[in-house]
């Protein structure tokens, strides 16, 4: 306890102490009906004066000046909690000020609006929000496997020494800008997926309609695998710290029912961090969603909405990206704020509600989303 | 495994289990490969076709006009410095200021808004800072400008520090706090004094993976650092920055600038592989762990 608070609380105490004899608890004319009370009242007069003294001696070595510097220092550390807080409100201020004129003259048909026509001045958000729902969900299909299989083998299965180097190969991941992952978009994936990857599943299952059409490389496909590589670490280590939180004595009772190593991670270990796993996977498509660069540089950036895998999309994030600093006139600028103020929100309620799901698994100290 | 002979359905159970079992073993072996292969494909073309490229030109001199050949990043490297230092003194205190809250303060329920509030900026995408910023910042002062960036990368950073913060303050033990404010300390001085600079191994490992991540960040700086073909040391300026060089060249359609693209990135991803690696060697030696 601090000096000031441990002032303040014996301060109290005598408050306490002198309320109960004070005239409100005690009649002054009744007599008290047998010694103990006198007894006990001599007993607090005593306690009193000994803290009032106690009280004395800490004013005297610490004169009231000396609480300044903390008082100061408390109000300063409670400056920058609150702005924290701040900087978030202002965000969102900022975006629906800037948005104001485009919510006026489109409300809410901005966002099924299927033509974005800047020369028109026509603006709808439909196929930016078709791109960044089908590449999300895209990296999502590729990612979730991928780190729930890693993070079992690091927590469950791996000899000890190889888990640090893999999971601080994981972490390094998620350490690599997004703009390097899209150079090594444009000049890597795009021809390998061109090359091989398309072909193959145009000839295997194009009868689906999902893999169909002129093959670019670049394209939804090859913006859901880069998503889905970049989202691979955040899932994969709050998995991480979620199974390594079930508590040991699961395993073993399961094991020692007979069940084999995968029963064991099935019954013991998933069942138990799946609300973990879920709060990690909602987390990953919050970082899916508001992705920019990476994705800018190989989903091919054009406003359609098709069927085709193969073929190039736009996100909201994306277009923001390209378009903003060229947007001429304030209706151009606004409907890209507009997408901006969507996409805010989005993410804001897939991270709250990924944050409270963690949370409840391991109890709001862990759940560090980027390495 | 039990097994009981001549029972065939619970040798059929067994047999299925025994597969299960393999299939799952695999499974994850698999994913951990397929996960790995990506990270080690993007380092070996990073040095494969970036090493080559990095020259004393390269780093000393500016961007040539557009097709022409040679030229440098020089203008850039300074530039990310510049935006980074900004980001640094606005982000470092007002993060690691939210941490001492978070930890020594702020157990309330305000404390709780505050953290919950810290993890959701985290999540909010870099873009969207960005329009923030150019809103506040580069609307008002009618250009884009190097302190811009800088305050954009600075607000990206707050929330990583101050949950490290708090959580290696967390890990100090109350009894150091104690016979602290025991000798006397007053309060403040024992939170900077004993609490945080026990807790500084990892305060500073925090704040490198902060500096990490919004290092190589090009999404909220493309309108508001915006970039610069020439050498800018001013903060309100337009300033290059490695990312965006590396953006503008990567899509840009000459083979020199794609060159270079590749070995901007891989200086980029020495910075901060460089800045990881350090926190790993720091957090080793230090008296806490517990930040990876």
């Amino acid at each position: 306890m601090s000096l000031p608070r441990a002032v303040t609380h014996l301060s109290r105490m005598s408050g306490t102490v002198n309320e109960m004899n004070s005239p409100d608890h005690f009649e002054p004319n009744q007599k008290p009906a047998t010694a103990i009370p006198t007894l006990a009242q001599t007993a607090t007069r005593r306690t009193q004066r000994a803290a009032a003294t106690a009280l004395q001696r800490i004013r005297q070595s610490h004169p009231p000046s000396s609480r300044i510097p903390d008082a100061a220092f408390s109000v300063l550390i409670l400056f920058t909690a609150i702005s924290v807080f701040a900087i978030v409100v202002f965000v969102a201020w900022q975006l629906y000020d800037k948005s104001r004129l485009s919510l006026h003259q489109f409300g809410l048909a901005f966002f099924y609006g299927r033509d974005w026509d800047p020369v028109n001045g026509d603006f709808g958000a439909m196929p930016f929000i078709y791109g960044t729902l089908v590449s999300s969900f895209l990296a999502l299909l590729i990612a979730v496997p991928l780190s729930v299989g890693v993070a079992v083998y690091i927590t469950e299965m791996c000899p000890i020494r190889l888990r640090a180097i893999i999971s601080f190969l994981v972490e390094l991941l998620a350490a690599i800008p997004s703009v390097i992952y899209g150079l090594w978009g444009i000049f890597v994936l795009a021809p390998l997926l061109r090359e091989y990857v398309e072909p193959f599943l145009a000839k295997t299952l194009g009868w689906t309609g999902f893999f169909s059409g002129p093959m670019y490389g670049i394209g939804m496909l090859a913006a859901g695998i880069i998503l889905s590589i970049m989202v691979i670490p955040i899932i994969a280590s709050i998995t991480r710290e979620v199974l390594t939180a079930v508590p040991q004595s699961q395993r073993e009772a399961v094991l020692a029912l007979g069940a084999t190593r995968w029963e064991m991670i099935r019954m013991g270990v998933l069942r138990n961090a799946r609300i973990g796993i879920v709060g990690g996977i909602i987390l990953g498509l919050g970082r899916a969603l508001g992705e920019t660069m990476a994705v800018t540089m190989v989903i091919g950036n054009r406003p359609e909405v098709s069927r085709s895998l193969f073929a190039p999309g736009y996100t909201m994030a994306s277009v923001i990206a390209n378009e903003f600093t060229e947007a001429t006139g304030d209706l151009y600028l606004s409907a890209l704020v507009q997408i901006g103020l969507a996409l805010f929100l989005v993410t804001l309620i897939v991270n709250a509600l990924a944050r409270l799901l963690v949370w409840s698994i391991t109890g709001g100290t862990a759940g560090r989303a980027r390495a | 495994m039990l097994k009981q002979p001549g029972d065939a359905s619970a040798q059929n159970l067994s047999l299925w289990r025994r597969v299960t079992d393999h299939a799952a073993t695999w499974f994850a072996m698999a994913a951990a490969v397929l996960v790995i292969v990506p990270l080690l494909a993007i380092f070996i073309y990073l040095l494969i076709k970036g090493a080559g490229s990095i020259n004393l030109a390269f780093l000393t001199q500016t961007p040539k006009p557009p097709g022409e050949l040679g030229g440098g990043m020089a203008n850039a490297i300074v530039g990310t410095g510049l935006i980074l230092a900004v980001a640094s003194v606005l982000g470092v205190p007002l993060g690691i200021g939210c941490g001492i809250y978070l930890a020594e303060y702020g157990r309330g329920r305000f404390g709780d808004l505050v953290r919950f509030t810290a993890d959701v900026l985290n999540g909010v995408p870099s873009i969207v800072i960005g329009i923030a910023v150019y809103g506040l910042i580069v609307i008002r002062q009618k250009h884009f400008s190097a302190f811009s960036g800088g305050v954009a990368l600075g607000v990206m950073m707050i929330p990583t520090i101050a949950r490290a913060t708090e959580e290696m303050l967390l890990m100090v033990p109350n009894v150091i706090r104690e016979a602290a404010l025991g000798l006397g300390i007053p309060k403040w001085r024992t939170t900077l004094s004993i609490s945080l600079r026990t807790a500084s191994a990892g305060v500073i490992t925090g704040c490198m993976l902060a500096f990490a991540r919004v290092a190589g960040e090009t999404a909220p700086l493309l309108f508001t650092a915006f970039g610069n073909q020439f050498w800018n040391l001013k903060l309100n300026q337009p300033t290059a920055a490695l990312s965006l060089q590396v953006f503008t060249y990567a899509i840009s359609p000459y083979d020199d600038w794609h060159r270079q693209a590749w070995a901007g990135a891989l200086i980029l991803i020495v910075l901060i592989v460089a800045a990881v690696a350090a926190v790993r060697i720091v957090t080793s030696r230090g008296t806490l762990k517990g930040v990876s």
